[in-house]
């Protein structure tokens, strides 16, 4: 019995197919907001997902040089992780009482394995621009998770747990931590944070389409294509959950805070879509400074801030 | 119609070849697709790498050296996949059919689907021949 519910809970609500179907629509959201700051009318509500139907319908290459089973299995192992972090936060949010010890900790582990799984998928690729790609991705990672790991130790010095149940319990009995200087701070860094986690400009270096052609997805074609964009897609929609339900009081489906869950989710994206909108992308240097400059001392002044009881 | 069809009738990537034009179609294709056009609208991508495309858009003459790289990236698109030939050098070699280095129309090495003349064409027919390739499918 528990199994067949862990089953669902993985599969249909609100693991795989409420992920992927909201996934897709923030991807919509994603390149309606990006056309109305170009003055443009942008595609359909449908867009993504008739890009998946015509994806899955093509034909699957794997090139000559590639090692087919690293190849095909990456995108795979790192969807199976984009959902499994879904799951674990939309359950935590919607039934506080099956949040675990650590599930904090968890989460943001598994929110890295796609990045590496892409890693992966692109070295078995055997294309040299998909080798740069790769080697672009891993010193993203180790740049944006030094900055992504304090700022989520403000919440949990707060807090003094890293149980999403206690955070989540914390915020709606002391307020939200973006009512404190410490959060505010930590806010604004996670959101640097997590433009780099879901590969957007100015971060998006490891795909970079105008110099690597694709980068780490450049030999991907079909079926494979098909869930490496259902993958980015599936990130887009966790990354701002995991900092709503860190900073924001989390998120619900309830009554009325329906409409408070999309408001934040939609004000998180809008941020994220107008920041890819206005920089241009960076090199993989400039970027790693920022994470390790800038963003790091904030996110050491939010733990400071934080450890004084701002 | 398979709904696979009909998916790739509302989203077709493109990616753009140059084998020898003069660069004045190219400027046009890359017209084409600025917001002043908006054909995102229509879910019309231009992607960076050939394994991602639907369309191929080749523009200019075959020239000698193009040719095995062209013949390559064409068995290395995944099927299927549309061929437009932009301009009039494409369509016919057009004023440069006595060069030393042409060997030939398009036409003559890949299967194309829609060939849309001008010299250059204006945005507005490229379009028109993409609408013409989708309503084909």
């Amino acid at each position: 019995m528990d199994a067949a519910k862990y089953l669902f809970n993985y599969l249909i609500f609100p693991g795989f197919l409420f992920t992927a179907v909201a996934g897709l629509l923030a991807t919509w959201v994603d390149r309606k907001v990006t056309a109305r700051v170009h003055w443009r009318v942008g595609p359909p509500w449908y867009q993504p997902f008739a890009d998946m139907v015509k994806l899955l319908g093509k034909e699957v290459i794997v090139p000559a040089g590639a090692k087919a089973t690293g190849f095909l299995l990456a995108p795979v192992v790192g969807l199976a992780a984009a959902t499994l972090a879904s799951t674990i936060l939309w359950m935590v949010n919607l039934y506080p009482s099956s949040s675990f010890i650590g599930d904090a900790i968890v989460v943001l582990y598994i929110m890295t394995i796609p990045a590496i799984s892409m890693i992966i998928g692109a070295s078995a690729s055997g294309n040299p621009l998909g080798i740069l790609g790769a080697a672009r991705e891993m010193k993203l990672i180790f740049a944006y998770e030094l900055p992504l790991v304090i700022v989520m130790m403000t919440t949990v010095y707060k807090v003094g747990s890293f149980s999403f149940e206690e955070i989540l319990g914390y915020q709606s009995a002391n307020g939200v931590m973006l009512g404190s200087a410490s959060g505010v701070i930590a806010f604004i860094v996670a959101i640097f944070c997590a433009q780099a986690k879901c590969g957007m400009l100015p971060f998006d270096i490891p795909e970079a389409e105008t110099e690597l052609a694709g980068g780490t997805h450049i030999e991907y074609s079909g079926a494979p294509l098909a869930v490496v964009k259902l993958n980015m897609g599936i990130m887009f929609f966790v990354v701002p959950v995991f900092i709503i339900t860190l900073f924001w009081g989390g998120v619900s489906l309830d009554g009325w805070r329906i409409l408070t869950t999309i408001l934040k989710y939609v004000a998180i994206v809008t941020i994220m879509v107008l920041i890819k909108n206005t920089n241009p992308r960076v090199r993989i240097d400039q970027a790693v400074r920022f994470f390790w400059g800038p963003m790091l001392v904030l996110s050491i002044i939010a733990m400071i801030l934080a450890v004084l009881g701002y | 119609m398979s709904l696979a069809l009909k998916a790739l009738k509302k989203s077709p990537w493109v990616f753009h070849v140059n084998t020898g034009a003069c660069n004045n179609c190219d400027i046009e294709i890359l017209d084409a697709l600025t917001p002043r056009f908006d054909i995102e609208r229509f879910g019309i991508l231009l992607v960076g790498s050939i394994r991602h495309a639907d369309v191929l858009l080749i523009s200019g003459p075959v020239t000698r050296n193009i040719l095995p790289r062209l013949k390559r990236l064409y068995e290395q698109a995944p099927k299927p996949i549309k061929v437009i030939v932009i301009g009039a050098c494409g369509c016919r070699c057009g004023i440069f059919r006595d060069g030393y280095n042409i060997i030939g129309p398009v036409d003559k090495f890949l299967p194309v689907d829609a060939y849309v003349p001008g010299c250059p064409p204006k945005p507005e027919t490229i379009i028109a021949g993409v609408v013409k390739v989708l309503g084909t499918l």
